[in-house]
């Protein structure tokens, strides 16, 4: 295999970038995500509409139109000395934004199925015993709806994996932008190249799904 | 508003106070979204002139024609996922191993690997034999034939176990069991979530963008990449209305239609984990 020999220094560079963009989405989009779900349920009628807007602009709106709003309309914008100055790639941080502005939509929405599965009567139950909306919501609520989240939050990321690919398109170097770069030095047969990095993907999925079933045989109850 | 599983019911001192919690809340937004705005007006992005693209008819017909390929693309590429998603949901139910596996593997591999990269890799090795527009139709119809195939099997799947028996019982064939009895009755359980993949492959059309496929996106690039015009910000403004005006109702219609279903009892399949327009 010394094809993957050679490959293998562009697609080390590559996931390493993916994996980068993957995390750090990840972490923002779900942040942003739970505020936004929590503007959903919220008795305050301006967040709860400002919730659904965002989740209806965001939802309906290209991936692609995402990265141009964003990685080519903010730069102009005076973002990018500030960044710089903190020793990021211009183009990654803003990459990170759009795939969490966008994945945050998905999220808000998950989070929120998942409150609203729980049943009334368990925070009833706990508001009945003396419990605060705090103390609710962390030792009845959030650990009951954790449970029903993990699936369709799984499928969520899956899909943001797949998605850190489209900021191959906007400059920069992840997994999918070094199909053309190992083509133009013709390393391989480019159906090859294709298969190494469609590999990579697979195995990123994989371990996503892992990660899922796990975390679901731990949290599952006997009811 | 669903029943709130967090808060009682409010009294009127809590909607008092709900009361004063909006005026405030609704000013925060509004100082954000004025903050956005600002920002976006100080660098020059959405002044009035960044707009004038929108007032010359050859940029905008060049941009209708962009639209009519974008939807025959995502038309074309449905209409073949659909197809293909078939083929495979029955491979997958198939009870011949040497059918079910390969199966499985072309779904599972085709759900894994990012749609741009199948879209890179085709319009690179096939050029001259695909051409980009077939080259992002491919790439579509494989991604989201593997999404169908599995929504086919869920519905099937659904499809309670005495039809099948029944069917087996006057003497027809697996092959003809699965045409006649449970392909017909899957069919309407199905059509949200059809429709709702729609959503996805509208979107995702926009992908056609890093090869150059003439959509509405790609000609909107060389809008905002000229010089006079740079505009990025107006541009994908004016997109991201395109698209959301579509995928908003293409969702509409498919919530009504679920709705409909479930008052009439009737079934509805959704795959586990899934979301309108998750993608």
């Amino acid at each position: 295999m010394s094809t993957l020999q050679e490959a293998w220094p562009f697609l080390r560079d590559g996931f390493e970038l993916t994996i980068t963009l993957l995390v750090l989405s990840m972490i923002l989009s779900a942040v942003l995500g739970t505020i936004l779900a929590a503007m959903r349920v919220s008795p305050v009628a301006p967040f709860r509409l400002f919730g659904a807007g965002y989740v209806n602009i965001f939802r309906n709106t290209p991936l692609v139109v995402l990265f141009i709003l964003v990685v080519e309309g903010f730069p102009p914008i005076d973002i990018r000395p500030s960044l710089e100055q903190v020793g990021l790639n211009t183009f990654e941080t803003l990459a990170v934004i759009a795939l969490s502005v966008y994945t945050a939509a998905f999220v808000c929405e998950v989070v929120r199925s998942g409150v609203n599965t729980v049943d009334a009567g368990q925070a009833e139950a706990a508001r009945s015993v003396g419990m605060s909306f705090g103390q609710t919501l962390r030792i009845i609520v959030l650990p009951q709806a954790f449970r029903s989240v993990i699936p369709p939050m799984a499928s969520v990321y899956i899909a943001l994996a797949k998605n850190t690919s489209v900021a191959a398109a906007f400059g920069v170097l992840e997994a999918t932008a070094q199909l053309s770069r190992m083509n133009e030095r013709s390393i391989a047969p480019i159906t090859v190249l294709f298969l190494y990095l469609a590999a990579g993907y697979i195995i990123i999925v994989w371990i996503i799904s892992a990660i899922a079933a796990i975390l679901e045989r731990r949290l599952a109850v006997a009811r | 508003m669903t029943t709130p599983v967090l808060y009682d019911v409010p009294g009127p001192r809590a909607r008092a106070r709900h009361a004063v919690y909006s005026v405030i809340g609704g000013l925060a937004i509004l100082a954000l979204l004025g903050y956005i705005f600002w920002r976006l007006w100080d660098a020059e992005q959405i002044t009035p002139e960044k707009w004038e693209f929108l007032q010359e008819s050859a940029i905008v017909e060049d941009l209708a024609e962009g639209l009519r390929v974008t939807l025959s693309l995502a038309a074309t590429s449905i209409l073949l996922a659909i197809a293909f998603g078939a083929v495979f949901a029955a491979g997958r139910l198939s009870d011949f191993w040497l059918i079910r596996l390969p199966s499985i593997a072309v779904i599972e591999f085709f759900r894994a690997v990012p749609v741009l990269l199948m879209i890179l890799f085709l319009n690179f090795s096939y050029t001259e034999q695909l051409g980009t527009y077939w080259s992002i139709v491919l790439a579509l119809m494989v991604y989201n034939g593997a999404v169908l195939a599995e929504v086919f099997r869920a519905g099937i799947l659904a499809v309670p176990k005495g039809q099948t028996e029944a069917g087996q019982a006057i003497g027809l064939r697996k092959g003809q069991v699965l045409r006649f009895i449970l392909a017909p009755q899957a069919v309407s359980s199905m059509l949200p979530a059809i429709i709702s993949q729609c959503v996805v492959a509208l979107k995702d059309t926009t992908l056609g963008f890093a090869i150059g496929s003439s959509d509405i996106t790609d000609r909107a690039k060389l809008i905002f990449t000229d010089i006079f015009y740079n505009n990025p910000v107006a541009v994908a403004l004016v997109l991201m209305a395109v698209f959301i005006t579509i995928n908003y109702t293409l969702s509409l219609i498919a919530r009504w239609l679920e709705a409909r279903m479930r008052r009439r009892g009737e079934r509805v399949v959704h795959l586990q984990g899934a979301q309108a327009g998750l993608d």
